[in-house]
């Protein structure tokens, strides 16, 4: 069963139970594999649930910097018997399976392909401390400890992180370094190690830093001036509203006063949520809400509104599994179509699509300049799994010499100036009017903003061809904000070949890793990374200049594909789709695959058969 | 009909305190029914904003959807408005109100985008005491779309396709006392002399203000058997009291004998004056308020006039601490912590 060793390359599964503490310690685990200056790449896959049910923190860590998901399982530590079954037949031949033998395992459960490695974690926990709690929060730090010795994970490196920790309670420093030392001891003692999957000391990982998406939209809001937000809960966005409230409790709070330069409230429901942030954005200032997928479908009244009276909106969604109430800890881009034309008549949104924790802080700040400047409704369109996984991502930056860009606002003087002022007249020809802010002037400016039709003064009108030359304006407005939004990413100096792929979100992880391996198989593909909707025209010159689009994305209905189609009037034939909804983030080897399905028998008209993740070990690329 | 509002303005007529006429709270013509209650309460909001001399650009005016909620187009043309979606002012108001402290916001509503659709918004803005003034024009029906019953129609009122209702009405008073709104008012429309005040009280209140006022659809519920006729109000309404607003520059100047009379004196320094007060009732108490709600009720009796006030209310701004300045107000400087933070923040996430 001995094959050869492999240094910084793993996929590592903890399966626990959930309200255990776990995942605390398994977030150590990978902080520590960071600091040991190699990639890595931990998911949270937890269930909608408080207590007691299967819970699984998947770590990828690869020393080439890969952080998509691998399907193939090292190593499993399985804590939890709920699951233990399906846990032990995910582990790849030969990999390894580390349980608590305090108990011993059913012969039933034995694989002969794999290694089988008991440790009595529970014994050890019950035989040094005494409060049955503690001995279950330190049975989590004592299988750290073992696994820490079995791959070479720096001991060192791990207390530190617990010291710091705990640096407030610095009593429980010592008590948990010794649950580790329980750990490594006795595999020490008892075990062969390291295993043949071990790691090593590297300088892979630069100034990069480990931080979650939802925090990183949080601060972002802080940095772009946002003083209001109203939220309702809802899985996976409510840590974007708790980040925000922790960053500005730390940074708005006035220290001579103590009184605070921003307002949360937590609203009755998503529609509330949506008018509160519109309502302060109308009366000018900066506020947005979170939410997931069914808020988006409450909030859809109201962001027709915000549309047609223009008033600048930030609406975050972290995407979930759907439809209806669907996985609610699952990811998928399945909002794509629902957000871009989301409200009754005919409406369409601007939307940011980040693909790190980075971009979401970039894009978040973006996205206030954006909404005042066009007036309109923009969405940050997150997922589950760049919104709440932690990603080693680029450091944070913030350009001092950045001004908040409020787009046409007139002040007293100005419109003083102004001889006929209307809400909606496009003076300029970019389809944006210029706002007022209510409170400006004692007898100029003033306008009833409303969801009816109105005339370029904002009053109410039933005359067609007047409401068909505001529709009219909208789109221009809509194309003016094509070239405002961010442009999308390119991964080659030149095109290279008729075939491309296009991809966005946190699709971007498996597809930087597919495009590595197809081009150390010496067919090196052609890529690009969309940012933003609406689409410039460097996206239609990108798929023009090639006969084939592989659009790839995590949704059944391919609905970036759509967009395009609809929105670039690209030939369907063209565009082919390579997608996973099975809520677990896609990996290289399932677009590797349909890939290789659509090179060899797809007409590409429906979807091909595998759409989800899934192992393939022998995985061959033919191309071109 | 004319569609055309005229420009003249009677050679007579003066400029308040702030400076301006009358006519500049006026707005465009109004496109409700010739005799609609809504048009009366629109000439009492301007009055009362005349007589507050209060700056037109200083106060936000905000609907739902309905006859009533079209009604913010007819006042205040120097205002800024916001007619937003059905049943969901309360919101935008909050946002709104969040967004700068310092404006009047004066909500108005009808009984189906209140007590029906907008109940929920209704309830929690209630609750969270926003500082609005919020005018439920209520005429028991909705009239837009021809004279459904609405859900404060009373058991057994006739509407005018000859149904009775049967479904038991939603006291909006009694559910705003029971939620903890801290001024709580009924009155009519075509009483402008206890409605004018009572506006100018709500505006002065320091919280949410909420004012039920019975306003007779003349086009589909003000036949006989309705209870929310012309006729049947007036015969029907009871006052709590008389009620005067005082100004805060204003000496109080009409007296009443002992015991009769209760003045409250709001947060800015201004009062509330009731005089020929109901024995069994205070205004700054709750539960008495309840109480008379419930007696009246049970007496076929229409209760108006101030209901309940609460002269300690804290508002959502001083609940979530924020500061003096309007947020709308605060400059870059102060709200983007700027890179030496991110850096600070970088490093502690390796």
């Amino acid at each position: 069963m001995s094959e050869k060793i492999r240094i910084n390359d793993m996929v590592v599964r903890f399966a626990n139970v959930n309200g255990t503490g776990s995942s605390s310690s398994n977030e150590i685990f990978s902080k520590a594999v960071f600091r040991m200056g190699i990639p890595v790449s931990p998911k949270n896959i937890f269930p909608s649930n408080i207590q007691g049910l299967p819970t699984w923190y998947e770590v990828r860590i690869s020393g080439k910097g890969y952080l998509g998901r691998r399907d193939d399982i090292d190593i499993l530590v399985g804590i939890n018997p709920q699951s233990m079954e399906k846990d032990i037949a995910s582990v790849r031949s030969n990999g390894y399976f580390i349980y608590d033998n305090t108990r011993q395992l059913h012969d039933d459960m034995i694989r002969e392909d794999i290694h089988m490695i008991g440790i009595p974690m529970m014994q050890l926990s019950i035989d040094h401390y005494e409060v049955p709690r503690l001995q279950q929060l330190f049975k989590n730090i004592i299988y750290i400890g073992a696994l820490a010795t079995l791959i070479n994970l720096d001991l060192d490196v791990v207390k530190a992180i617990i010291s710091e920790q705990f640096e407030k309670k610095p009593k429980l420093i010592p008590p948990n370094h010794k649950a580790l030392d329980l750990g490594a001891n006795w595999v020490k003692e008892n075990l062969n190690y390291p295993l043949d999957v071990r790691l090593e000391h590297s300088n892979a990982t630069g100034d990069k830093i480990m931080m979650d998406g939802n925090a990183a939209t949080g601060l972002g809001a802080v940095y772009a001036g946002a003083t209001v937000l109203s939220w309702y809960p809802i899985t996976p966005s409510t840590s974007v509203a708790k980040n925000f409230e922790t960053f500005a409790k730390k940074y708005r709070v006035d220290p001579e006063t103590g009184q605070n330069n921003f307002a949360i409230i937590q609203a009755e429901d998503e529609l509330a949520a949506f008018g509160m942030a519109m309502g302060a954005n109308w009366n000018g200032a900066r506020a947005f809400t979170a939410t997931s997928g069914a808020g988006i479908s409450l909030m859809n009244e109201f962001i027709g509104l915000a549309y047609f009276a223009e008033v600048p909106m930030v609406l975050v969604n972290v995407q979930r599994g759907g439809p209806s109430t669907g996985m609610p800890t699952r990811t998928q881009q399945s909002d794509l179509l629902p957000c871009a034309y989301a409200s009754h008549g005919d409406t369409k949104h601007v939307l940011l699509l980040p693909a790190t924790p980075t971009e979401c802080f970039d894009f978040m700040a973006d996205a206030f300049d954006l909404a005042d400047q066009l007036q309109t409704v923009v969405f940050l369109l997150s997922d589950l799994d760049l919104g709440m996984n932690i990603h080693m991502t680029e450091p944070l930056s913030w350009d001092d010499a950045r001004k908040f860009n409020k787009g046409k606002v007139l002040n007293k003087e100005e419109l003083d100036a102004v001889e006929d002022y209307g809400r909606f007249k496009d003076v300029d020809g970019d389809g944006i009017g210029y706002r007022v802010i209510p409170g400006t002037h004692p007898s100029k400016g003033a306008f009833l903003s409303r969801g009816t039709s109105h005339d370029p003064y904002g009053v109410y009108t039933e005359d067609g061809v007047v409401h068909a030359g505001e529709i009219d304006r909208l789109i221009r407005k809509f194309n003016t904000a094509k070239e405002l939004v961010p442009q999308p990413e390119f991964y080659q100096k030149e095109n290279q070949g008729k075939h491309a792929i296009v991809f966005f979100g946190t699709t971007t992880y498996a597809a930087l890793e597919a495009m590595d391996i197809l081009e150390q198989n010496g067919e090196p593909i052609d890529a690009m990374r969309l940012r933003a909707f609406p689409f410039s025209n460097i996206v239609k010159d990108f798929i023009d200049a090639h006969d084939t689009i592989y659009v790839i994305e995590q949704n059944r209905d391919a609905q970036c594909r759509s967009l395009l189609m609809i929105e670039l009037g690209i030939d369907p034939t063209k565009l082919k789709s390579i997608l996973n909804y099975d809520g677990m983030p896609i990996t290289a080897d399932a677009i590797l695959k349909q890939l290789q399905q659509h090179l060899h028998d797809y007409d590409g008209l429906q979807p091909p058969d595998h759409r989800q993740n899934g192992s393939s070990h022998s995985l061959k690329t033919t191309l071109l | 009909m004319s569609y055309i509002k005229p420009t003249f303005r009677h050679p007579s007529s003066t400029k308040n305190e702030a400076g301006f006429y009358r006519a500049d709270y006026e707005g465009k013509i109004s496109t409700l029914c010739a005799g609609c209650g809504h048009d009366s309460i629109n000439a009492s909001i301007v009055a009362a904003c005349y007589e507050m001399n209060i700056e037109p650009h200083k106060v936000v005016k905000l609907s739902g959807i309905g006859c009533s909620s079209k009604a913010p187009a007819y006042y205040l043309d120097n205002s800024h408005g916001f007619n937003t979606v059905h049943g969901r002012m309360p919101s935008v108001a909050t946002g709104a109100n969040m967004a700068n402290k310092d404006l009047t916001y004066l909500g108005v509503s009808g009984d189906g985008d209140s007590a029906s659709i907008g109940i929920g918004q209704f309830v929690h803005v209630s609750r969270r005491n926003l500082n609005m003034v919020y005018i439920m024009m209520n005429n028991g029906c909705y009239g837009l779309t021809k004279g459904q019953d609405s859900a404060t129609a009373d058991v057994g009122s006739l509407s005018k396709s000859g149904s009775t209702n049967q479904f038991s009405p939603i006291d909006m008073v009694g559910l705003a006392l029971e939620l903890g709104a801290t001024f709580v008012a009924r009155s009519f429309s075509g009483d402008k002399t206890q409605l004018v005040p009572l506006i100018k009280a709500a505006m002065s209140h320091p919280g949410f203000a909420f004012i039920d006022v019975i306003s007779p659809c003349v086009t589909f519920n003000n036949n006989k058997g309705s209870t929310k006729s012309y006729d049947f109000v007036r015969d029907h309404i009871e006052a709590t009291s008389e009620f005067d607003f005082v100004p805060v520059k204003e000496e109080i100047a009409v007296e009443y004998a002992a015991g009769s009379q209760k003045t409250v004196t709001l947060h800015d320094g201004s009062h509330i004056q009731l005089s020929k007060l109901n024995p069994d009732w205070d205004p700054t108490d709750r539960s008495s308020a309840l109480d008379k709600l419930q007696k009246a009720k049970t007496a076929g009796e229409i209760l108006t006039g101030l209901l309940y006030i609460d002269p300690e209310s804290d508002d959502l701004h001083s609940m979530l601490r924020t500061t003096d300045t309007p947020l709308n107000e605060l400059s870059q400087d102060v709200l983007c912590p700027g890179s030496k933070i991110l850096e600070e923040v970088n490093a502690g996430l390796r």
